[in-house]
Formats: C-alpha cells, structure tokens, sequence
C-alpha cells in the first residue's frame, strides 16, 4: 500500500495531470462548440513540443539564447496555428455535413500530421532528447524521500496560470461569452450576431495554443519526443474530459488530474495496469456515468 | 366495449421539467380519438412514453389489459401498437419497398442461415414479404415508387409511406404525429378518407394528434385536450368546440395552426 | 431462371480465378510478387466487406476491426506454429488448417460479441473511442505475452495461404455476406443506419442486430487474419493496431459505405496503389541517394487520400450502389 499512496507518487501525479489538462481543455473546448473529437488535437501537442526542440537547437547552433518565454510562445504559436489551419481547411468545409464525416477527416488529418513528421528527412520517426538543460536548469529539492524537481513546479504553475486565464477568457470577456453561446445554440448564437465561424477559430487557436504549451512542458519534463508522441496522450486527455464531462471545462481540469493521479499511481503497482487504467476510467464512465462527473445529459429530441 | 389501450396516472418528467402530469386515458377498442392541445402540451411525450421511448415516471399503461409499462419499444410493436412520427422518420436511404418491408421483418420467420444458404425457406418467405408489400403499397397508391428510393419522393407521398410503413406491422392500435402536417386541403380531405378507411378495413384502433381543426373535427370520435401536460377537457367534437377552457387555453382558426 | 444471375458471379470469378492462377503456373504476365499482392488483395477484400457491414450497412462506427483480425491469426498461429507443429505438405494438414482458422474465426466472433455489447447505448463518436480502446487494448495484450512472441511477434507461421485457397475463402467469404446485406436481415441492418428510433418503433430488435452485425463481422475479420498470417508467416502486434484499422476504413470509405463492390474495387485498388507508390519511392530514392525518402510518405498519401475523399466525395467510389451481377435476383423486378 504504502508503495502506491505516497507522496512522490502524487506530486508526479499532479505533474502529469497538469499536462493532461492543458491538452484535455482543447478537446472540450472544441467538442463543445462544435461537437467534434479532434484526433489530431494530440499532434498539435507534439508540434508544440517539435517547435521548441527546434528552436532551441537552432538558436543554440547559431550561438544564439532565445529567452524561455519567447520558447514558450513559440510552442504555443506553433500549436496554435497548425490548429487554426486544421479548423479552415479540413474542418470548417465539413461544419454542417454529418458529424462522422467531419470526425474522420480529424482521423486523417492527425495522421497526415504524424507521418509527415516521421517522413520528413530532418525530423524522422525516432525519438529525440529534448534539450531541456539548456532551456532550463533543472533542479532537485529533497524532503526526505521525496524530490520535487523544478520542472514539476513550473508544469503545475504554468498550467494552472494558463487554466485560470482561460477562466477569465471565458467567464468575463465578450468572446468568452460568445463561446459559450455557441456552444450552446449555434443557431440562436447566429441569430444574436455572433459571427460563427470566427468565434469556433478563437476556441481552435486557445485550445490549440494550450496544447502546445502543453507541449514544451512535456518536453522539458519527459525529455523524449518523437512523432507519435501526440497519440496516447492525446487519448488520455480526451478520456479526461469525458470523465470530467465533456464540453466542461472545469470537468476536463477535475478529470485530467484524476487521470494524471491514477496513472501514476497504477503505474508504480503495475506497468500494465499504468498502460490500461485510462481505458478502464473510460470504460466504467460511459457504463456508469456517461454525461461524467460534471456534465449534463442530453436527451434526443423524438 | 373493450378497452384497448390504458393510461393510468401517468406523469413524467424530463429532468426538473413536469412534461405530462397524472394523464389518464382509456381508448376503447375500434376507436377513431384525437389528442390536441398547443404545441409543448405534452402529445408527442404521451406517443413516445406509450411506444416505449421514455419510462414514465410514474403511472402504468396498460395495452389488451396487459402491463407495457418501460418496455422496450420493438416489444410494445410486437404487441401490436405502430405510430408515425411528427417530423418524418423515414429510411431516406432506402427505397419504398425496403421501408415498408423493414417493418415487415420482426413477422418473418427466415434465419440467417437461410439467407446465407438462400433455402426454399428464405425463397417462400420472401415472396410472402414482397406480395403482402406490394399489396399494401398499392392500397396506398405508391406501388408506382416501389423501387424508387425514399428520400426522392415528394412530401404527401412520404406522408403516406410512413402511415403504410407503420400498418405493415400489422398493429392493432395506430398512432398518428400530426399526419396533416404541411398538407395542403385537398391532400386533407384525401387524408381524412383514408384514416377512415384504414380503421375500418384494417381494423385498428387510431389515436391521432393534430393540430389542423378540420382534421380532428371532421373524422375524431371523441377529443382530449392537452395543456401543459395535463388533460384539460375530452369529449365529442361538439362539446370540445364550445368548451371555454379550450378556447381559452387554445384553439385556433379552422383549418390552420 | 431463379439463379442465373448466382451463376454468372461465379462463372466470372472462376475465370479471374483461373486466368491468375494459370498465367502464374505458366510465368508471363503474373510473377510470384504480383501474385503476392493479389492475395493481399483477397485478404483485404474480407477484411473491407466485413468492416462495411458495421460501418457501412449498420452505421455503427468501429475503429478496432483489425483487433478481431488479431486475435484470429494470433489464434490460428497458435494452433499451427506452436501446438500441432503442421506444414503445408499433406491434405490432411491442410484440413487441420481450416480447423485452426475457424477456430480463431471463432474466437474472433466471441470477442466481437463482447464490444458488440457496448454499442448498444454508445453514440458514434464515443463508439469509435471505446472500438479503439477496444484494438489497443488487444494489441497491448498480445504485445505482453511472451508465449506468442511479444513484441517480437509469432514468427516461423507454416505457408498455408496459397492462392487457391484464399480465392475460394474470399468468394465464399463474399457471397455470405452479400446473402445477409440482401435479406431480411440486411435490411434491419439498413434501417438502423438510415434511423435507429424509427426502426426500433417498427419491431426491429435493434440492440440484437447491432451487436449481431459485430459478431457476424469479427468472424470473417478473424478468418482474414488467419490467411493474413499464414500467407506473411509472421503475425505482429503492429500489424493489428489503430493503423491497420485505419487502412481497411479507408478502402470501406474509398469504396463506398455500403456498396459491397465498393469495398472489393477499394481493396484491390489501394493495395495495388500502396505497393506501387512504394516502388515508385524506392526508384526516387535510387534517383536521389541524398535525400531519402522513407516509406512514410505511403502512409501520408493515405491520410492525404482520407481527407480528400471526406472534402470532396463522401460516398466514395460506388456510394451505396452496387454493381449488377452482385445484386441478387430476387432484388430487382
């Protein structure tokens, strides 16, 4: 027991579910508004992470500091744009056709995504070493058995930072309510003046932006990337926010913690149990809960 | 005479919204009623709560004096009760043929293995499946469109595929959404002709809902009056009209909405 | 005459048949690689149709179709390579081998019942979700048991597959599942596709029929990959992961949803198209010895291939028709 419930585990816990977080607001955001599991969001998060190792190598190559925040940005632009440029040519063509068509269009896109990022001589499949020494130093705190790595701090901090800007984004700004708006009537939203399409652009670009930044913290903290790297966390986050309650956003923060936490937990007992818990989450949520913990259900109308 | 299908205190909600409150019903057998009320009353709830879609709440209805209460919908079809739908609900994709004999498909008797096999079985079957369907689509004057696929077929004809497609099931009690809907008044009056018909050479017992008076007026043996969920009169067309409460809740001009 | 049409079907496929196997045995125009690919074809042609029918024919949505093409050839490997020890040699073995594949067939169809039965309250986008948990979850497994290979994956699998005896299986294969699309049975299927309230509300059993179209489709996935494995002598967990599934939904959405023609122009014609992009590469990559370019970018003409037809022409190929001689013709008149 002991082994399982201790305090590394949870401080690793809450690392990777501030991750998952940031990753897990772009799926509910852009599910919410338009009701579409973006496959390819998980790559937009590897681009994130790509953007900064290439950034850094470059700059550093060129003899050259690039400032950490302007990485961040990077990563964030990065992730941002290839979401904004998923959304105006594969997505937007395909807003009012079946939802499946436009579902699968996201299959193809995110694997369009990774495979030309495997294909690409001067990227290729394998896996990289981030340089995060030279963006940032890494140090170890120690309190007795336990280390907390400055990294953890800054993964947490940033996102919870990011988090409660996207709160304010959406609570108190004009935008922000428009979204909402759309998410809950895109008709009556259009009838309201509220121009569609560039109010779902905004939810791309932040939800894009995040998960780049989602990206470059991975990097930093998990210092291996490759193309597929997007897939499972990806996956696991999209899985958050449906435990949370998909299309909620303080529903993907509450479950992506609760993933990020039972991961690392399964994983110390078991690595297998690790590789499964997030399908097992999945599974009993749409047995037990299917609306998830904060989410509403939502009848069809006959 | 018998009583063919009951609702006993049947209340339901959706959520925190009261959708239909304590309604009763007894709708006897061979029986031609109308259900009307504004729109939002609570009609198409009571269709769905008696074919199964929803569970009500709380109340029993009772089809043949036996318990149907949250059954699955195909089982309250077995049992005899078919219903077309407010908005259409047609298999687009398929053809007219197809429609009516998907609902010819809980009566046929073939396995699988029949099919794969393609036994004399499967042979006689579908014969038996293709004539009782042309049968039918020729009553319905849409033998013509047979093969053509349904979502080619103008309104008043799909109208009719569904009314016919739901009598391929062989009910004993019909319930028709708003069949008038978006007819014009010659299409009414042949529509009017044709529920007559249907009840008496098909012998079903009709419930219908409708909002076009002259409908409801014309062919309707008996009326009940929905409001908020809740019934707020019944009885012949003759004193319906006169009813204060339903002028005062609802009853609009002759023949539209 | 009642089965004419029947006859014509097989009379044509009897003379692809032998025209193949002939031109083969007497070496010109078909060598040993183009009657690889042809197998391949055949294969893959089982794997589209059977995927079809849930996709296609029942609009259900799956993702993790190539999960019960794993556990077939993983259990039908497991039979020939590891526990009997058979080869190809005698007839009697070769009856074995038809044991083993329906017995992975199977336990294929078994594994297909169980995520049959989470479709019945699952909407299309979390369905796809679960039938892909549903793969990985497979794949992870079989990648975890070191009886099997693991990671490594079955190797040594006896050459069983030949092309008589995928033809034949691919035929049969074939007009079974055309006998049930063109039945009373197909047609329930249908009617769930076109509108699942309404076909409930005309007596269809439609919780039956959904996780039936799963079960019946895992079959024949498993009997694929049985022939799969034994054709390539190995059988690897990355065979049968997301991305083998994305390929087969690629020929169902290339041939069209619900055409059964369709799916079998599809697979010949992406497989064929696969392996010569991949030539195509490799003669580029002899030009340019400098730049290489790996065999990715056959991957990345898929996914480009997947968006373009969900852009432009969503009922793919053949959309729902069919081609004449395939339709039975007890359909028409």
């Amino acid at each position: 027991m002991e082994k399982i419930f201790n305090l590394q585990q949870l401080i690793n816990g809450i690392q990777l579910g501030s991750i998952y977080a940031l990753i897990s607001l772009g799926y509910t955001m852009v599910y919410g508004i338009v009701r579409l599991i973006n496959f390819a969001h998980g790559d937009f998060f590897m681009i994130g992470a790509y953007a900064a190792y290439f950034t850094v190598i470059l700059s550093s190559a060129k003899g050259f500091n690039v400032p950490v925040p302007i990485v961040f940005l990077i990563s964030m632009g990065a992730g941002a744009g290839v979401a904004a440029l998923a959304n105006q040519t594969a997505y937007k063509p395909l807003r009012y056709k079946p939802r499946l068509s436009a579902l699968i269009t996201a299959i193809g896109v995110s694997m369009f995504i990774e495979y030309i990022f495997s294909a690409l001589p001067f990227i290729g499949p394998s896996y990289r070493a981030f340089p995060n020494d030279k963006l940032i130093k890494n140090k170890i705190y120690e309190f007795g058995t336990t280390t907390l790595s400055n990294y953890a701090i800054i993964d947490v901090v940033i996102s919870i930072g990011l988090m409660l800007f996207l709160t304010y984004l959406v609570k108190y700004t004009k935008v922000g309510k428009a979204m909402r708006a759309v998410s809950q009537d895109k008709d009556a939203a259009k009838l309201m003046g509220i121009d569609i399409e560039k109010i779902i652009m905004v939810t791309f670009i932040v939800g894009g932006a995040f998960a780049g930044a989602a990206g470059i913290l991975t990097g930093i903290s998990y210092p291996r990337i490759f193309p597929y790297m997007g897939i499972l966390p990806g996956l696991k986050a999209f899985i958050a926010a449906v435990l949370g309650g998909i299309g909620n956003i303080p529903g993907a923060m509450l479950g992506s913690y609760i993933m990020g936490i039972s991961e690392t937990f399964a994983t110390s007992y078991n690595s297998l149990l690790g590789e499964g818990i997030a399908f097992a989450i999945l599974i009993i949520v749409l047995i037990f809960r299917p609306q998830g913990l904060l989410g509403e259900t939502i009848a069809e109308k006959v | 005479m018998s009583v063919i299908l009951s609702l006993q205190n049947v209340t339901h909600y959706f959520g925190g919204l009261r959708a239909v409150h304590n309604f009763n019903l007894d709708l006897p057998n061979g029986a031609l009623w109308g259900l009307i009320g504004p729109n939002g009353a609570g009609k198409t709830t009571i269709f769905n709560l008696i074919t199964g879609v929803y569970k009500p709440t709380e109340g029993k209805i009772l089809f043949e004096n036996e318990d149907i209460t949250g059954l699955k919908s195909h089982l309250i079809v077995k049992k005899g009760v078919a219903r077309t739908f407010q908005n259409l609900r047609i298999f687009n994709e398929l053809s007219v043929i197809d429609n009516i004999r998907v609902a010819r498909h809980f009566r046929t008797n073939y396995s699988i293995f029949d099919a794969i096999l393609r036994t004399k079985k499967y042979f006689e079957e579908e014969k038996k499946i293709k004539d009782e369907t042309i049968q039918l689509l020729e009553i319905f004057g849409l033998k013509h469109r047979a093969n053509d696929l349904a979502k080619h077929l103008p309104y008043g004809e799909l109208r009719k595929l569904e009314i016919a497609r739901a009598l391929a099931t062989k009910p004993k009690l019909l319930l028709l959404d708003e069949p008038a809907a978006g007819m014009n008044p010659k299409e009414v009056g042949n529509l009017m002709d044709l529920i007559h018909s249907i009840r008496d050479s098909f012998k079903v017992t009709i419930l219908l809902v409708e909002h076009q008076m002259r409908v409801v007026m014309g062919i309707c043996e008996r009326i009940k009056v929905m409001d908020f969920g809740e019934t707020i009169a019944e009885g012949t067309p003759d004193e319906i009209k006169n009813d204060k409460r339903v002028i005062e809740a609802y009853l609009g001009s002759e023949g539209g909405r | 005459m009642k089965f004419s049409r029947n006859y014509k079907l097989i009379f044509y496929a009897l003379i692809f048949y032998f025209f193949v196997y002939l031109s083969h045995r007497f070496g010109f125009l078909i060598n040993d690689y183009i009657l690889h690919i042809i197998n391949v074809s055949l294969i893959y042609v089982i794997l589209t149709v059977s995927l079809n029918l849930i996709n296609g024919f029942t609009g259900q949505f799956s993702l993790g179709h190539m999960g019960f093409a794993a556990v077939g050839a993983y259990i039908s490997g497991i039979l020939t390579t590891l526990i009997w020890k058979i080869k190809p040699t005698n007839l009697s073995n070769y009856i074995l081998f038809i044991i083993a594949m329906l017995i992975g067939g199977l336990c294929a169809m078994i594994i297909g019942y169980l995520l049959g039965l989470p479709t019945l309250r699952l909407r299309g986008d979390y369905l796809a979700i679960v039938t892909l948990g549903f793969g990985e979850i497979i794949r992870t497994i079989i990648n975890n048991i070191d009886y099997v290979g693991g990671p490594r994956g079955l190797l040594g699998i006896p050459k069983f597959s030949n092309f008589t005896f995928i033809f034949f299986i691919t035929l049969i294969s074939v007009i079974v599942m055309r006998n049930i699309v063109y039945s009373t049975h197909g047609r329930a299927f249908k009617s769930i596709r076109e509108d699942q309230i309404a076909s409930e509300l005309v007596g269809v059993n439609t919780t039956k029929y959904k996780v039936m179209v799963f079960t019946i489709a895992s079959f024949f996935a498993g009997i694929a990959g049985s022939l799969l494995c034994h054709l390539l002598q190995i059988a690897h967990p990355t065979q049968y992961g997301f991305m083998g599934t994305i390929l087969v939904l690629v020929m169902v959405y290339a041939g069209g949803m619900g055409s059964i023609s369709g799916s079998i122009i599809a697979a010949f014609g992406l497989t064929f198209m696969s392996e010569g992009l991949r030539l195509v590469l490799r003669k580029l990559d002899d030009i340019t010895p400098t730049v290489q370019i790996g065999i990715e970018w056959r991957m990345v003409v898929y996914a480009l291939l997947l968006i373009l037809i969900m852009l432009f022409r969503t009922e793919g190929l053949m959309g729902k028709r069919e081609i004449r001689i395939l339709i039975p013709e007890e359909e028409e008149k």
